[in-house]
């Protein structure tokens, strides 16, 4: 069996300036703070960040943005963060913004290995340059691409020796996504249990898609989800 | 400005048997309003169906929150999913009702609730999708804003979430349904005139023979 184990400064220590990250997690489930703590530490520059939010302020990715590590980030929705909203009006980090479930669909069509796909969301708002139509079946529609990255950094709850992944409850949302579209995956756990306690058929992410498994409770960082 | 009066009214508007999603802010506070008996499935586009509010004696799970960040609980019969399949249910319609806030609406029922340039933009979440394929959208907003400015106006100035997608307004003053012809006041707030309603309203409302009050 291949060892995916690694401690968490020597697989950080793989993600160069400039890296492309998608970052799991909505809010606090499923952020991986301890990976994230490790790139602050390390401080890797000019990165692009790909996350639903940017978590509150002086929290997760907020760190990054804060300590000027991320030259950009593609988000969905940053109002429960003042500090990086303030950054971005005086733009010290650039942001682009997609609605959610286009943002969750371009990081899925990539991990099926696709390149885009078409959608009528937006089309009556600014996000839509109406140059970038086509007519597609008798409809004007939208070509949105496939959205790829570098590495993520997942969080889970349960994962095996081989990299099955399980999720907490709402910790799910981006991850399982974001573990196909990249190109290398980190994964911070909980709990590294047995495969034996694993059922098959309760696997969210399958270890064919993860690279890399940081156990938690060897690293003296603290999950702050799992401290509350 | 009465919240709870909104929200209040707004509770009204939910029947059993619906998906539901509450967006961030004061939607999310009809959650008080709701009894527990009743059968509706709250969707939480962070990929939960059958959100319920957390109660005082039940324990924490810190992977389990709402769209907005606060801790929730799940009924029976609730299930996770990830955010394209929260977003696959949005699309295809599978929602019945959205009950949203908003920086602005208009007569043609279109709504601006992203961003406000240069000052305040929260970003879309998933405001665009809920707006535009869920066939009932449910505005929650004050009728002016702090400086007495409508909010509900003939055209939309800021940026649009999406176009001709509310078929209700629900504020502090009234209740007004978004038609073909235009906006139709269906209630007012105690107390308040109807000269003094319309002085206050930048959009023209059409103002049928029977209104309620609430």
């Amino acid at each position: 069996m291949m060892n995916k184990q690694i401690a968490i400064e020597d697989v950080i220590a793989t993600i160069p300036d400039g890296a492309s990250i998608m970052v799991g997690g909505f809010g606090n489930p499923g952020t991986p703070f301890a990976l994230i703590d490790e790139l602050l530490k390390q401080g890797q520059r000019n990165l692009t960040l790909i996350k639903n939010d940017a978590n509150e302020a002086s929290i997760g990715i907020s760190k990054l943005i804060e300590n000027g590590q991320v030259d950009k980030l593609i988000t969905s929705h940053i109002g429960l963060n003042k500090i990086v909203i303030d950054m971005m009006n005086k733009e010290m980090v650039n942001i682009e913004f997609y609605p959610q479930g286009i943002l969750a669909e371009k990081i899925r069509n990539a991990g099926a290995g696709c390149y885009g796909f078409l959608t009528d969301v937006g089309l009556d708002t600014e996000i839509t340059d109406k140059k970038s139509l086509i007519n597609y079946q008798g409809k004007e529609l939208k070509i949105e691409s496939a959205l790829y990255a570098d590495f993520a950094l997942i969080h889970a709850q349960y994962t095996d020796a081989y990299g099955n992944l399980v999720y907490g409850s709402s910790a799910m949302n981006f991850s399982p996504l974001m573990a196909m579209a990249a190109n290398k995956v980190i994964v911070e756990t909980s709990h590294l249990v047995p495969a034996s306690e694993l059922t098959p058929s309760h696997i969210h992410t399958p270890s064919a898609f993860v690279d890399s498994i940081v156990d938690l409770a060897l690293s003296t960082h603290k999950n702050k989800s799992a401290s509350i | 400005m009465d919240v709870n009066k909104i929200v209040k009214r707004a509770a009204q508007e939910l029947k059993n048997g619906q998906v539901v999603n509450l967006g961030i802010g004061l939607p999310t506070k009809i959650l008080d309003y709701i009894s527990p008996e009743m059968d509706i499935f709250f969707q939480s586009e962070n990929g939960i169906l059958g959100a319920k509010k957390i109660s005082e004696n039940e324990s924490v799970d810190p992977d389990l929150i709402d769209s907005g960040g606060a801790y929730i609980n799940v009924r029976n019969g609730a299930s996770f999913f990830d955010s394209s399949v929260s977003f696959a249910m949005i699309r295809r319609g599978k929602i019945d009702v959205t009950i949203m806030g908003a920086f602005e609406v208009d007569q043609e029922g279109s709504l601006a609730n992203w961003k406000i340039p240069g000052y305040f933009s929260p970003g879309i979440g998933g405001a665009m999708e809920l707006a535009q394929k869920t066939p009932n959208v449910i505005i929650l907003c004050s009728h002016n804003d702090k400086k007495g400015n409508s909010k509900i106006l003939k055209k939309c100035k800021l940026p649009l979430t999406a176009k001709k997608c509310i078929s209700r307004i629900i504020t502090d003053k009234a209740v007004i349904d978004v038609t073909d012809k235009g906006l139709v006041l269906k209630e007012i707030a105690e107390g308040l005139t109807l000269e003094a309603l319309i002085e206050q309203t930048d959009a023209t409302l059409i103002i049928p023979q029977n209104i309620g009050t609430f």
